[in-house]
Parts: C-alpha cells; structure tokens; sequence
C-alpha cells in the first residue's frame, strides 16, 4: 500500500537564483513498511521535497505542478486548515536540530500534552497515559522526570527522542525525518537509527528519511533516491543503487565517501618530532560572584606527539576536548598547566609578544568555511595578510598568494574577489593557502572538511594529503568522523572527557582498537559493514 | 544599491537631502541677515509685509512669509538659517560620539583588563540624564558652538561605546578573527581591520538616532536657554522667544516646531529604513 506519492513535483525558486527551480519533475513514492532514504549534497532540494510534502513551503517557493498524495488524498490541492489536520496526525517530520524544534520555555510533557489537545478529544488523564507510554516507547530513561524537564535540561539525543516522541504520538502513517541525526555524536546517532528502524517496523509506517550521509543510508534504507540540483538522478534498492549505481553522479558520490579501512601508509616513527605537548591541560574555572566556582576540565594531561610529513588524527565526539587540544596548541587559548613544545621552545607560557615570531611557524584551518573569511576582505589580502605582517615585501607576498592558489587549485586571477563569490570547498581551499602562506612546519585542522559535502570533502582530504607530502608538513587532524580519520591519519589519539583513551598508529587503532570507547566508536560508525569508495 | 530600494530610505534620505540644501542656500532662497530687526515691523502675521533695515542703515521693503518676532526679526530667514546650525551639531555631535565611541568600544570589547573599569564608567555617564550633563558642561565652559556639540556629544559616547562592544566581543569569536591572531596580526591591526569594518552597518544605523537625538537635544537646551547665545538664530532659541506670545502669534513657535519635527523623524525614518536593508535580523526582533 503507498502511503506517500510524489509525481512529477517542480518548485520554483525565485528569479536570480543559480537554477531556475529548487525541485524539477521529481516522482517517487513510499510504501507502508518502507524507509525510503532521499540522498543528495546541500542544495540538491531534498529538504525542499519535505516541506512540499508537508505544506510547509515558504510563500517564495511555490509548487508550479506536479501533484502529491498522501493515503489517495491529494494534498497539492488541500485547504490550509486541511494540511493543518494531517499534519501530525497522519504525517508528521523531525528536524536535524531538536533545540530549536523545541519550545524552550515550556516543559516537554507540555509540548507532548499541546499535540494531543490539538489533534484529539482526549481527557486529561488520557492524554497524560498516552504521553508517558510514548516517552516509554521512544526509550527515555525515567519518563515522568523527562516530561517534567525543559529542553535545555536534556542532551541532544534525549531532545531528539521526544522530537520522535511527538511526531509518533499520534500514530502517523507518514514520518518525514530530515536529517535527525546529523547534529548528534556517533553513538547517540547509532541510538537514534536503531530507534527509528525499531519503530517504524512496530507501526508499519512510511518513512521518508532525508539524508546526506551513505553510511546511515546503508544503515537504515529499503529503498535510494539520489537528488542532484533538484533531479531525481537514480531510484531503487539500497543494495542495488550502493554497490551497482547506474548513474555516473551516485557512482562519484559512493566512491567519495570515505572508508573506515586505513590507507596502508604505516606510521614513521623515526620521523622528527615538529610539536610534542607533554600533561596538557585546560580548565574552564566559571567564576561567580555569588555562587561557588565551576570547574571544568576540557584537557587533561593530553601528551602527544606529532611528525615531520605525518598526519596525527584526534578523534572524539562533542565535548571530548579535541578543540580545546587544538586551540591550545596554536595558542588561541592558554593552556592551565603542560607544556607544549615546538622543536625546544615551550608554547604554553609565552606571552602574546613572544609567541608572535613563532606564529609563522604553526597555523590553523577552520571547521566553518563560510565564517573563517573575513567577508569584507578580498582572498588575496587574506592569503596575504601573514606574510605581509611578518614583513615580506607586498610584491613577494602578491607572487607567493598566486602561486598558493595554484597548489590548492584555484584560478589565480580570483584573488581580488570576496570570499562570498566562492563555494564553501572553494573557500576552504583559500584557508589552506592562506595557512600555507606563512609556510608553517605544523598545521593543525580542526574539523576542515567536516562542513562539506562529501564529493568536496574527498577533494579537499586529497589536496591536503598532497601537500603535506609535497611540504613535509607535520600535521594534526582533528575530527569527529572515523572514517575521515581512516583516511587521511597516520596515528590516531581517541579522546574521551578530556583524556586520551587509544593513541597509536591508525591501522592499529582502526583494525584492533583496545580500549571499550573506541570499539563503541567505531561499532556504531554507520554504514561500517559497507565497503564504499574507490 | 539595495539600500536605495528601500522606501524609508528614500522617503527619509531624500528629506534630508532637502533640509541639507536648505541650508546651504540660505542665503539665495529670499532670505535676509536673521539678526537683523525693524522696530516697525514688530509681531507680523505670516506673509504681511512690511520693512527691514540692513546694518548700513539702508531699508528694504521685505513680506514676512512666516511673520516676524517681537524684536522685528524676520521668522522665515531665521528658521532658514536655523537649518544650518541645527544640522551641523546634529552631524557634528553624531560624528564625534562615534569616533569616541568606536574607540572606547573597540578596546573594551577586545581588551579583556579594560572592558571592566571602562564599562563601569560608561554606566556611570547613562546613569545621569543626558540633558542634564549637557546643560552642566554648557555652563561650565560658557555656550558656544563647539561646547555645545561636546556637550551634546558626551552623553551619547557611552550608547555608541556599548554597541560597538557588544558587536566586538562577538566577532571576536569569529574564526577569521582566531585565524588573524594565528597570523600572527598585531592588535590595533585585528580591531580596525578585521573588527570594525564588520561593525559598519549597525553603526550606520546607530549614527543616525544619535544625530536625530542631537539635534533634538540641541533645540532643547537652546529652548531653556543653556543652549546657544540668542542671537545665533537656532529653532531653539526661536522658539523660546515665541514662547511668551504664544497665544497671541502661535507662528513663532510653530514654524521652527514643524521644521524640527520634520528633521527628526527625517533622520529616524532614514535610521530605520537603514536598520531594514542592512541588518535584517535587528529589524525583526524590534
């Protein structure tokens, strides 16, 4: 029986927009018992598609033909107080953010018991037993304590829960999840999967699963369709479109994804140490005036090495420390105790004037690609503003930015060109030449290629494989992503509440992982079964 | 340009445009000397006409287009000459409570040690009224031009230095900030190169009610009589001199009364529609 068809649906964009429509002539449809996995990199109309679907689209974007069902009833043609009935009722969504799906100042029950009120005629103690067995159905720990607490009181995991909680409350036969675990650590999202998968089969729902991730459409789909620019490029059965993709673009974008198998490059340990931090630690003191003082560990004692021409990867989820280490390291933050040493100079003590001589010698890319610029500043004086304040001459400055443009594969005629005229791999492309303009011996990446699509992420790992070979650059990888790390790391430090818990040489960790943290990492990296890329 | 598309900007900047060209020609739009006075011509009704002498002793048939006040002076003229000074210490006064503003911001948010002690300060000075400071500092240092612009100007330094601290300390956050100071830029360098050029569009926003509160401020105290010496003709004093006839010859306080409140909402409509185009977000949350 098909609970969800879409046929033939085209939404406009407005004019002077990089396509004339978001979403052109797209047709699928979901069946009961069916999660259908919709794939595609950002702005390939996906979430479009979800907000078609569910009435929600904005005034700008209206639905030009095409025609949607949902159980035979056409809601392409219902009345706004119509759509308002099913929706939660007979078709309900969850968003990637659940803190700002939430209200955040009303209790959760509230917002469960608020579903209710509006749907149905249910009486007070009803609506209060139906809300606490779906707490207890989507697997809350202590469910009369989680209706009573704010959204703010819960970790991203549980917030998502109730998300579901509420969505599934009324029995919908259509769930649309658009991208529910992106914003979620790999374990909470292995969590929320297998509670999605575990639902859906209890209910018998259609489920429209919004993603841009393979790993978790390896884990969850019956059925793929793959959206690039607003096209339907392919459709069929996950195993079919994952290991015999038919369409050249799913072809590019399954080989891109990573794979959690190391690269055979071995670690060289005789290669010389660049930065070694010995018991490094950073502690977060909240003073306040009236209340006692809150101490937070964010680092502690963390003692790594990193090499000439090597890559040392620090993994770990949110809150594990892994930026405090970065941040430390190039001293945007100072470190409490530990010292961090560069060849035989100790980072950790040295005021602002006698780190900046030594600031060439280390530099940092960023996670955001889109707040890593300055958007009032040209490329070219970004890439050129380090060595200019080290007193290179503006012509050298002007001849080394072209020249970095190149290595990083840009057109070096755009220097003089604003960071918002670039994509975001185009942009963080820039910061590693602007990086690589102070032509550093160590260069630390925090979260570089975890804001991109996967078919730009494979390109900017490869570039900086490439040029840490080609620069002998020591670098140190940080990322929340194991299969990025499998790729591109030669010693992996997992860390965990500050601490490192596995350090060692990345096959080693990735093929026999020791401690129990990195197996319940690497045990619920999606997709972990499926031997994607090239 | 966006900006000009919006109809607040247009409607706002184009009467401002008009009042700045008001000023300017002055002395061409069928004005005479605004200190000049007739005894004969005392207390005229809008546009009778009636003498002036000029200080040669020469007299000039003259129409009165908005009356004349008790000394024979004419209203029209002074209310166009008016126009100048009321824009120079609206524009001066915003000029200058920014440029101390920016500054005094800029090092409080950027410098950790100083946000305390100079913050602390700033609430001190918006904890007084703004007019009262501004009538004690016109008495202190005797009225004039430029003490009335400073004294206009100095309460406002702290609303400016709050908005650009606020600003600063959240680009500072920013991670093309974090990659500045990883280059290795010197201070001064990430504060006017990479922080204020991001603060432009709120401050524009921000110069523009300063200006309307200046000039309102400075017609204030030249109403009250700690303004500016009463010959200067400002809207102020004109309306001040008006006060005591009011009932009898309402025109001398209501023609500078509708220039000013034109100015004003000119300026704030302008601020408005500027607040509109170049931070979208503000305009929602007001």
């Amino acid at each position: 029986m098909t609970i969800l068809r879409v046929d033939g649906l085209t939404v406009q964009l407005p004019k002077g927009g990089d396509r004339p429509e978001a979403v052109s002539g797209v047709s699928f449809s979901v069946e009961r018992k069916e999660i259908l996995c919709l794939v595609g990199e950002s702005g390939s109309g996906k979430s479009v598609i979800a907000q078609a679907v569910m009435g929600l689209l904005p005034k700008t974007l209206p639905v030009s033909s095409g025609r949607v069902f949902l159980e035979a009833e056409e809601l392409t043609a219902a009345s706004e107080e119509r759509l308002r009935q099913l929706r939660g009722a007979r078709m309900s969504m969850i968003f990637q953010e659940p803190m700002t799906a939430l209200n955040p100042v009303m209790r959760c029950g509230a917002q469960l018991d608020e579903v209710l009120r509006e749907h149905t005629r249910m009486g007070p103690a009803a609506r209060r037993a139906r809300t606490l067995e779906i707490v207890r159905e989507v697997a809350l720990p202590e469910p009369e304590r989680m209706l009573e607490s704010y959204p703010h009181q819960l970790s991203g995991g549980q917030r998502q829960r109730i998300m579901i909680a509420m969505a599934l409350v009324l029995e919908p036969a259509l769930l649309i999840a658009d991208e529910p675990t992106t914003a979620l650590d790999v374990t909470t999202q292995a969590q929320i999967l297998r509670l999605i998968v575990e639902l859906q089969k209890r209910h018998g729902m259609g489920v429209l699963f919004i993603t841009h991730d393979f790993g978790v459409v390896a884990e969850i789909a019956h059925r793929v369709a793959v959206l690039r620019e607003g096209r339907l490029a392919e459709l069929g059965a996950k195993l079919e479109v994952l290991s015999n993709p038919r369409d050249a673009y799913t072809r590019m974008l399954i080989r891109a994804v990573p794979t959690l198998k190391p690269h055979g490059r071995g670690a060289d340990d005789a290669a010389p140490v660049v930065l070694r931090t010995a018991k490094l630690s950073k502690t977060y003191t909240d003073a306040g005036w009236l209340s006692r003082n809150r101490v937070v560990p964010a680092a502690s004692e963390v003692s790594v090495d990193v090499r000439r021409g090597q890559t040392l990867g620090v993994v770990g989820e949110s809150g594990s420390g892994k930026s405090t280490l970065a941040r430390c390291i190039v001293r945007l933050i100072e470190p409490t105790s530990g010292k961090i040493l560069l060849a035989d100079l100790d980072l950790a003590r040295m005021s602002a004037r006698e780190l900046r001589p030594l600031r060439r010698r280390f530099q940092i890319v960023f996670q955001d690609p889109y707040r890593s610029l300055n958007p009032r500043r040209t490329v070219g004086e970004a890439i050129m503003e380090g060595p200019l304040n080290y007193g290179v001459p503006r012509a050298r400055a002007l001849e080394r930015a072209r020249r970095l443009m190149e290595l990083v594969r840009m057109d070096p005629n755009a220097l003089g060109r604003y960071p918002h005229q670039f994509s975001g791999g185009q942009r963080q492309r820039i910061c590693i030449a602007r990086a690589l303009a102070m032509e550093p011996e160590l260069l630390v990446a925090d979260e570089a290629v975890s804001a991109l699509d996967v078919s730009v992420q494979a390109q900017v790992l490869a570039l900086l494989a490439e040029i840490r070979a080609r620069l002998s650059l020591a670098m140190l990888f940080i990322t929340h992503d194991l299969r990025v790390a499998a790729q591109i790391c030669d010693q992996v430090a997992v860390m965990q509440q500050g601490r490192i818990v596995e350090y060692g040489p990345a096959h080693e960790v990735f093929r026999q992982p020791r401690h129990p943290y990195t197996q319940a990492l690497l045990a619920a990296a999606p997709g972990r079964d499926f031997a994607f890329g090239g | 340009m966006r900006v000009l598309q919006s109809w607040s900007v247009r409607i706002g900047g184009a009467a401002l445009l008009a009042l700045l060209l008001i000023a300017l020609a002055a002395p061409w739009l069928g004005t005479v000397d605004p200190t000049l006075f007739d005894a004969a011509s005392r207390d005229l009704r809008p546009g009778e006409a009636g003498e002036i002498t000029t200080l040669e002793g020469e007299t000039l048939k003259h129409v009165f287009l908005m009356g004349s006040d008790s000394f024979g002076r004419d209203v029209y003229s002074r209310v166009v000459y008016g126009t100048r000074v009321s824009l120079l210490v609206g524009i001066s006064a915003a000029l200058l409570a920014l440029a101390f503003g920016v500054i005094l911001g800029l090092v409080a948010g950027y410098v950790r040690a100083l946000d305390g002690p100079l913050m602390r300060v700033m609430d001190g000075i918006m904890a007084i009224p703004a007019i009262l400071i501004a009538i004690a500092l016109v008495a202190l240092w005797r009225a004039s031009l430029p003490t009335v612009i400073i004294a206009i100007a100095i309460p406002e330094i702290p609303r400016v230095t709050r908005l650009v601290r606020a600003l600063t300390l959240s680009i500072r956050e920013e991670p093309y900030v974090e990659a500045a100071v990883a280059l290795g830029t010197p201070a001064g360098r990430i504060m006017l190169g990479h922080i204020l050029p991001n603060t432009v569009a709120p401050l524009l926003v921000q110069a523009t009610y300063t200006c309307a509160f200046a000039i309102l401020l400075e017609a204030i105290l030249s109403f009250l009589g700690v303004g500016l010496p009463p010959d200067i003709p400002t809207w102020g004093n004109i309306m001040a001199e008006g006060r005591v006839q009011f009932v009898a010859y309402p025109h001398n306080v209501f023609f500078p009364g509708i220039f000013l409140a034109v100015t004003v909402l000119a300026v704030n409509i302008l601020g408005d529609g500027l607040r509109d185009t170049l931070d979208p977000k503000m305009a929602k949350r007001v």
